[in-house]
């Protein structure tokens, strides 16, 4: 035990003289967060837009001046011919323009219906596709004002609520997401590193050849950095909830347990990954390229798994941090408890004890 | 009078898939002596010396180091010896002191001794101005003197260098040698791998080893002898050639 916290000690001297790593560390998860929160955003504000009017009568300017004072959109050119769209487009000024036909009060009054043309700016398709659904929505709300009023027709109207995130929020979405992905940078890929700059430095040799017992040596290396990581992830929960409002609807210590497991399965691949590889650069590449890219796109961190093809979807599957992420966010968002989670904790851990099973197996007593 | 016995080796072979690394190796080592290994880079002298660490298993052979089985004590060689690798084996970012202290804690030697121990060191050395630097302000020559220093500051029965004197200058190497002289006065058994043949003239015996195979074995004038050779380089010269002819 007295040389396990003499090991410790040097771990931790190592990490508080290297000011820059430490610097990255503690700066990196705010300076991230910060980052997605304000960079990702599926809110539209102040979306420039041009207003076709073939009509210009009561109605068209009533539906117009709802759309511009929505907040989401505002009036950027004033368009008078069909020529002008495509110029205001090609220019990139504007992102929709809304046409109404010609007399399209007249119409509605004496037919019951009138068309209004909404032509998105597609070169960006998620930006047009929230543009135009908001514009829809907006004409609806108004279509569906005025025939309430003027009948007894009673319409269908559905009516849709967002659960867990009323506002649609950005940020609901991602911190579960940079929980995930700056745990495993920093339980995998430092611990990797650490370990491998031992081997270089030919360090790792003298420990051995001492009578160390040599998994005193792989848990004192990784000791320091389990702490660290778990500091990081409660950074990352008060920067969320204090800067962006992200709840934690759930069990505080629920939350904090999965993050261990999480961190713990993450130091065992790190554990993995050095036992492979020879060299800090290696064990960089192995870390950002099989761990990062992985946690960014095929966790549902961002991208959907859902809307994936078949093959990437079995993928994800195999992949730690989308259950973490599905933990996580029950458990913040919608307040989940482990009986509703036992599934998603049982895989993670099965997936831990696979990686530190493997590990020990690979992991040489005796240096080859 | 037999003299006691710090290593014995018998039909040592050691094997990395096809390649023979250690063909059939036998030696002993006697206590409080000076044992050179040589040969040319890929000679197998780090391989087998690894072997006899505990860091790497033989494929076959009888290895007794310190008394005890290097197949079945392993651990029990581990608290008896100390080692430096042939790369810089302490850590710069920890400073003077803190690596001896380390060092120190992990071959389980108490807080106590081991404050006594380095202040005693450090003053010997030299060092007390640098104390509490880090290690990578300091020059390699000391870092060199001190890496040796906390390889035997466990009082260990066998020491094993490996390379120790790379990249050092004529003068460090010198007095490096004064403290290994010093070492193995104390009883130490020292077991060096060098390819520098006038350190060869400093170990009490030598044994020479040109592709995983003991081509000689003795004291350097015996070598030099036997093999009608000026110095320690024409011997090693003479039979390098020796295996090429054939």
């Amino acid at each position: 035990m007295k040389k396990f916290i003499g090991f410790v000690k040097k771990e931790y001297y190592h990490i508080i003289r290297d000011p820059r790593t430490l610097f990255v560390l503690i700066a990196m998860p705010i300076a991230q967060i910060l980052l997605f929160g304000y960079v990702i955003t599926n809110e539209i504000k102040n979306a420039s837009i041009g207003i076709l009017d073939h009509s210009k009568d009561e109605v068209t300017k009533q539906i117009s001046s709802k759309i511009l004072s929505s907040g989401y959109f505002k009036l950027d050119a004033s368009i008078n011919s069909e020529q002008e769209i495509h110029e205001a487009f090609r220019k990139g000024k504007i992102k929709e323009v809304i046409v109404f036909e010609p007399h399209f009060g007249e119409k509605l009054k004496k037919e019951g219906s009138a068309k209004i043309q909404i032509i998105a700016d597609a070169s960006d398709p998620n930006m047009a596709n929230l543009l135009t659904n908001y514009t829809e929505a907006i004409i609806r709300n108004y279509s569906i004002a005025i025939t309430t009023q003027n009948s007894q027709i009673s319409l269908i109207t559905p009516e849709v609520r967002m659960l867990y995130n009323p506002e649609l929020k950005g940020a609901y979405m991602f911190v579960p997401g940079i929980i995930a992905m700056l745990l495993m940078l920093i339980s995998a890929l430092m611990t990797s590193i650490s370990i491998t700059r031992e081997k270089e430095l030919g360090t790792m040799e003298v420990l051995l050849a001492s009578p160390l017992n040599p998994f005193t040596v792989i848990v004192g290396k990784v000791t320091p950095y389990l702490l660290l990581s778990f500091i990081n992830a409660c950074l990352i929960l008060l920067t969320g909830y204090f800067v962006f409002n992200v709840p934690i609807n759930g069990s505080i210590v629920l939350l904090l347990a999965e993050c261990l497991l999480f961190i713990f399965m993450a130091l065992s691949l790190g554990i993995l990954i050095s036992t492979v590889t020879k060299t800090q650069q290696a064990a960089m590449l192995i870390s950002l390229v099989v761990l990062m890219l992985p946690t960014i796109l095929l966790s549902g961190f961002i991208f959907p798994v859902e809307n994936m093809p078949l093959i990437l979807q079995y993928l994800c599957k195999i992949m730690p941090p989308k259950y973490f992420i599905n933990i996580v966010r029950t458990i913040m968002l919608k307040g989940g408890n482990l009986s509703t989670l036992w599934s998603d904790t049982l895989i993670l851990f099965g997936m831990s004890i696979f990686f530190i099973i493997v590990s020990v197996r690979k992991y040489k007593i005796r240096l080859e | 009078m037999e003299k006691e016995k710090a290593i014995t080796v018998k039909n040592l072979v050691k094997k990395f898939g096809s390649f023979v690394a250690n063909d059939n190796l036998t030696f002993d080592v006697y206590k409080g002596e000076i044992f050179g290994f040589l040969g040319a880079n890929g000679a197998g002298k780090t391989t087998a010396l690894k072997i006899l660490c505990g860091l790497s298993s033989p494929t076959s052979g009888e290895i007794n180091v310190a008394g005890f089985d290097v197949y079945t004590e392993t651990n029990k060689i581990k608290n008896n010896i100390g080692y430096m690798s042939q790369k810089f084996s302490l850590y710069e970012d920890l400073t003077v002191y803190e690596n001896i202290r380390f060092y120190g804690g992990i071959y389980g030697l108490k807080l106590k001794d081991i404050r006594k121990r380095a202040d005693e060191l450090i003053q010997k050395l030299g060092l007390t101005n640098v104390r509490n630097e880090l290690l990578s302000s300091i020059p390699l020559g000391w870092k060199q003197k001190l890496a040796f220093s906390v390889a035997i500051f466990h009082h260990p029965k066998i020491v094993f260098l490996d390379e120790p004197t790379g990249g050092v200058d004529p003068v460090t190497r010198r007095e490096f040698w004064d403290m290994i002289y010093e070492a193995a006065g104390e009883g130490i058994t020292i077991m060096v791998t060098t390819h520098y043949m006038d350190e060869a003239e400093y170990c009490n015996r030598v044994c020479i080893m040109v592709d995983g195979r003991i081509e000689a074995i003795g004291t350097p004038s015996e070598l030099i002898k036997n093999q009608n050779a000026e110095n320690m380089n024409d011997v090693f010269i003479q039979l390098a050639r020796k295996v090429k002819q054939k």
